[in-house]
């Protein structure tokens, strides 16, 4: 049976502009979490949970990392080290690890989209793939994990108004990459996502999804994506936040 | 079995008052990840239509103060869908099915309600004249009273199963719709459906949810709720399924003391997936507190103030 669980807030570090890092205890969790599912997480004072990505997995700690955007964040935000969260997850479905050989990949993030390609890079590295990343940010201000990537792989960093790295978007850097990737993943604003499937419309290609959730389990149909197959639709909650690029109407 | 918790509806027997409310568990499936269906009175579906639904647009939620709007739109794979693949399932759990029946013309109705008639496993109605996230149908249907009777007679002519009307709180006068369904041979009254609202994001000036407005559920229409079935149950005799904000067992007394007879809960499961089951754990501790030896005991034992001594300033 699945459970609601508690998770101990071990370390809270504001990491970048409006950007936090939580540290979280939870043996079961941390056993479980495979890179692209996500935690929905219940703010005190709050009607609906937050969904938020698994950023890392280090044995029995689970790393997310989020931008204070509204009211339910920066409550989130205020929590303090030794409290307990009540989540549900891991939920959804990750990246398909098992099914990627040892091979060039390529991780796109965009902003708070950035999280999850971390622990993603982790584990395919571990696999044995060569990993680059290309990581796109407002500013400079708002950059984060660029060390941990570049130990990682290569690592290009993109900011919108060329504060830090390269300027522009992430699609901009794309052509300097010269390596043979076989295989894209991404996560970020929609926009990008699209900008970035129709850049690679012939190479194989995971996107990450966000949409406004209710129940975050596949219950309440709030949070679906249309798709060209013949069901016409799939629940993000449930049967993403990934999918196969070519599978979803963007 | 607790049978301090059981309760008779037309059709039913209730292992328990407590139910979830339609179009807030599924068909049941992720919930039986978290817990045995069998605990649960009975399961009301979510709604079915005659063919196929994808439903509106997204965002398909927001959050509110003290609850959420939501505009799903009745995506739904249609009834006979509905037959062939959900209701076997829910039907291996040993409790009530409920079916939530929708449409957009009188005719789309009956044909679902019909379907579901011949379907052995599912054990009653509950005719959604109420849902305010569709065009046509839906919400039209509960807010005229002719309306309301005219679909609940074509419904109850092709049903031999209990039909439960759902009403919309979003009318002048709750009572005269309640009265023309019960006229019209409802067997029950589900109640209450969400309230019509609207959210506005600021930075786009635009209406947050695709659909521009939306249904409001969650503890903030809890008062609502409680008022109008208080209102109904001085003026039918039909039994009540009662809902809107309940999250904990003290509100199910609350409910029950206004009227209703069983409960259903929505949005809070989504708060927590296991708030049904912690409800039904609750109950009998919380019925003994306030004095009750039972959920039947307490169905309708809220107190009127005497109006006659009031006089207005
Ligand atoms: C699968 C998934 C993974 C995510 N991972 C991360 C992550 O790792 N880090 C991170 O910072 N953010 C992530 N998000 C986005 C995050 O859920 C929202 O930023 C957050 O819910 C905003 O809540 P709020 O109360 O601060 O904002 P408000 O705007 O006040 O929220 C109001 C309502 O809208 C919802 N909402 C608002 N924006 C979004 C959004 N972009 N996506 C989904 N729901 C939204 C909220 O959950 C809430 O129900 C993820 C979203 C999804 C769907
Ligand atoms: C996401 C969502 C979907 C719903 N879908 C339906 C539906 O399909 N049919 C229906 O009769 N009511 C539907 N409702 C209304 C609920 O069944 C219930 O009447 C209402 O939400 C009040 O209860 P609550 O405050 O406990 O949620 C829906 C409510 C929500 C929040
Ligand atoms: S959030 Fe309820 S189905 Fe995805």
């Amino acid at each position: 049976m699945k459970k609601v669980r508690l998770m101990h807030v071990s370390k809270i570090t504001p990491i970048a502009t409006d950007t936090i890092e939580l540290v979280l205890n939870n043996a079961e969790v941390a056993q479980l979490a495979i890179p692209g599912q996500f935690l929905h997480i219940a703010v005190p004072g709050h009607t609906l949970r937050r969904p938020i990505s698994i950023a890392n997995v280090n044995g029995d700690t689970v790393t997310i990392l989020f931008k204070t955007i509204g009211s339910g964040t920066k409550a989130l935000a205020s929590i303090n080290e030794g409290d307990v969260l009540d989540v549900l997850g891991p939920n959804g479905n990750g990246f398909p690890i098992d099914t990627i050989k040892p091979s060039i990949v390529l991780l796109i993030g965009g902003g708070i989209g950035v999280p999850p390609l971390y622990y993603l890079a982790k584990t395919l590295k571990r696999k044995g793939c060569q990993v680059i990343s290309v990581l796109g940010f407002q500013t400079k201000d708002y950059v984060f994990y660029e060390k941990q990537f570049k130990a990682i792989g290569k690592t290009y960093i993109v900011t919108d108004d060329g504060s830090y790295g390269h300027k522009g978007l992430v699609t901009d850097v794309l052509d300097d990459i010269t390596e043979p990737f076989e295989t894209y993943f991404s996560c970020g604003p929609l926009p990008m996502l699209k900008a970035v499937r129709d850049y690679l419309s012939v190479t194989p290609g995971y996107l990450s999804l966000e949409e406004r959730m209710g129940c975050g389990i596949g219950a309440c149909y709030a949070c679906v994506i249309p798709t060209n197959d013949k069901n016409g639709y799939k629940k993000i909650c449930q049967q993403g936040p990934v999918f196969k690029s070519e599978v979803v109407k963007l | 079995m607790n049978h301090k918790l059981a309760i008779d509806l037309p059709g039913l027997a209730l292992k328990n008052p407590v139910m979830p409310a339609s179009g807030c568990f599924g068909f049941g499936r992720e919930y039986s990840q978290y817990y045995d269906l069998s605990r649960l009175g009975a399961v009301i579906m979510k709604a079915a239509t005659g063919t196929k639904r994808l439903g509106n647009p997204t965002p398909r939620v927001a959050e509110t103060a003290s609850g959420m709007l939501n505009a799903i739109g009745l995506q739904n794979p249609g009834v006979d869908e509905i037959i062939r693949t959900e209701v076997p399932f829910l039907a291996s759990y040993d409790t009530n099915i409920i079916a939530n029946v929708a449409g957009s013309t009188i005719e789309e109705y009956v044909y679902v309600a019909k379907q579901f008639n011949n379907s052995t496993d599912v054990d009653a109605l509950e005719l959604n004249i109420s849902c305010p996230n569709v065009k046509e149908g839906g919400i039209q249907f509960g807010t005229d009273a002719e309306m309301a009777a005219r679909i609940t007679d074509k419904v109850k002519q092709v049903s031999q199963k209990p039909v439960f009307v759902k009403l919309s709180p979003n009318v002048t006068d709750i009572v005269t719709m309640a009265k023309a369904v019960e006229a019209a041979g409802a067997d029950g009254l589900s109640m209450i459906n969400t309230l019509t609202g609207m959210q506005i994001h600021l930075p786009s000036r635009k209406p947050l949810l695709a659909n521009q407005t939306g249904g409001l559920s969650g503890p903030a229409i809890k008062p609502i709720a409680i008022r109008m079935i208080y209102e109904v149950k001085q003026h039918v005799s039909i039994p009540i399924i009662g809902m809107g904000g309940i999250q904990t067992a003290e509100d199910v007394l609350e409910f029950l003391l206004a009227g209703a007879s069983a409960v259903a809960v929505g949005t809070a499961n989504f708060q927590n997936p296991l708030v049904c089951v912690e409800i039904i754990d609750q109950l009998p501790k919380v019925l003994k507190s306030y004095g009750f030896k039972s959920v039947n005991e307490a169905i309708g034992k809220g107190i009127l103030y005497d109006k006659s001594n009031l006089s207005c300033p």
